[in-house]
């Protein structure tokens, strides 16, 4: 196997709920990772309860929840890309997408992940799939990797339809749910702390499936 | 005020792109807000007449607006917009109200000081 996957996503902790299994699965099969991370998330509001951070240490916390996440899942290549929370959607297209392309073009990745613009929910996260699909879009048509979206917004299967990848995950929850715990600054998820949580009915199906919409570009 | 014309409001928000402006930003949750519901917390903040200086800058969503202004070593940014002052010439007055009326976050952005 060995590709090469890029994975673009705003903030840290969008990898967990969504994606962090079919990543963990990748690992297994040999794959290298790249995630570019956007931003730091410093501008969120959950930082502990009670809380554990402040709005100046929020950045460097979650940098570190981050790594922790990673290593959990097993990704290879973490990227921090340095751009502010929330700005995304005002950031400037050249520097965004240029961003993103260097990334295309000294990967040449097998699948890109990000978010389905338009129905991720998130101004940032819309944002980050808009310049992933702009950026690949204007790559010629057949050296394009397929992008593999995540979607959440409410209505959004009326819109685009099922989701064409869905991947079972539950044999990857251990990673998965430590990819949770270790943002502990925006999560808490009951259940999950136990060495056996991974093993438990409830969270193998709350967590054990995950949903992928490959970004048409023709239409 | 009128509701926001984004159309408009983008084009005031370029003419205004780098010089120096007199910034009023402003929050507030409304000072009786925990007073009606004791889980309600009272906060509220505003700075007005700090000079700032943005390159670019732009509005978005579908209502209420989103405002971002990319500075050189910052940004600003409001959520919650859904008013301006059309008939303004060199200032950018904006503000979000609930359904209400009430005045829950206000950007303004002007050459002179508010
Ligand atoms: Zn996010």
């Amino acid at each position: 196997m060995n590709k090469k996957i890029l994975v673009v996503l705003p903030h840290p902790d969008d990898e967990s709920f969504g994606l962090s299994g079919t990543l963990a699965k990748h690992v297994q099969d040999g794959d290298r990772i790249t995630y570019a991370c956007l931003t730091l998330g410093e501008m969120g509001r959950n930082m502990g309860n009670p809380p554990f951070a402040s709005r100046v240490t929020l950045p460097a916390v979650r940098k570190l929840e981050l790594e922790e996440s990673c290593r959990a899942i097993g990704i290879q290549d973490l990227r921090l890309l340095g751009f502010r929370d929330k700005t995304i959607e005002f950031e400037e297209e050249e520097l965004l997408d240029g961003r993103i392309g260097e990334l295309l073009e000294e990967l040449r990745p097998s699948v890109v992940y990000t978010f389905y613009p338009g129905y991720a929910v998130h101004p940032d996260h819309d944002a980050c799939g808009e310049a992933v699909v702009r950026t690949v879009g204007r790559l010629p048509r057949e050296s394009r990797p397929p992008v593999r979206c995540m979607a959440f917004a409410r209505d959004h299967e009326d819109a685009i339809g099922k989701p064409d990848v869905v991947h079972d995950v539950r044999e990857f929850l251990k990673p998965k749910l430590a990819s949770i715990r270790a943002h502990r600054s925006q999560f808490n998820v009951p259940g999950i702390d136990s060495d056996k949580a991974y093993k438990s009915r409830e969270l193998q199906e709350r967590f054990g499936t995950e949903r992928f919409w490959t970004y048409r570009f023709d239409r | 005020m009128q509701l926001i014309d984004t159309a408009d409001v983008q084009r005031r928000i370029d003419a205004l792109r780098d010089r120096d402006l007199y910034v009023h930003l402003e929050m507030t949750s409304g000072a009786y807000t925990a007073y009606y519901d004791s889980t309600k917390h009272p906060a509220a903040n505003f700075i007005t007449n700090a000079v700032v200086r943005f390159s670019h800058g732009g509005i978005s969503g579908s209502g209420p607006y989103r405002v971002g202004l990319k500075m050189e070593n910052g940004w600003i940014y409001t959520e919650g917009l859904t008013h301006y002052e059309g008939t303004e010439t060199d200032r950018l007055i904006m503000a979000g109200h609930d359904t209400q009326g009430k005045l829950i976050v206000s950007l303004q952005l002007s050459p002179e000081p508010f």
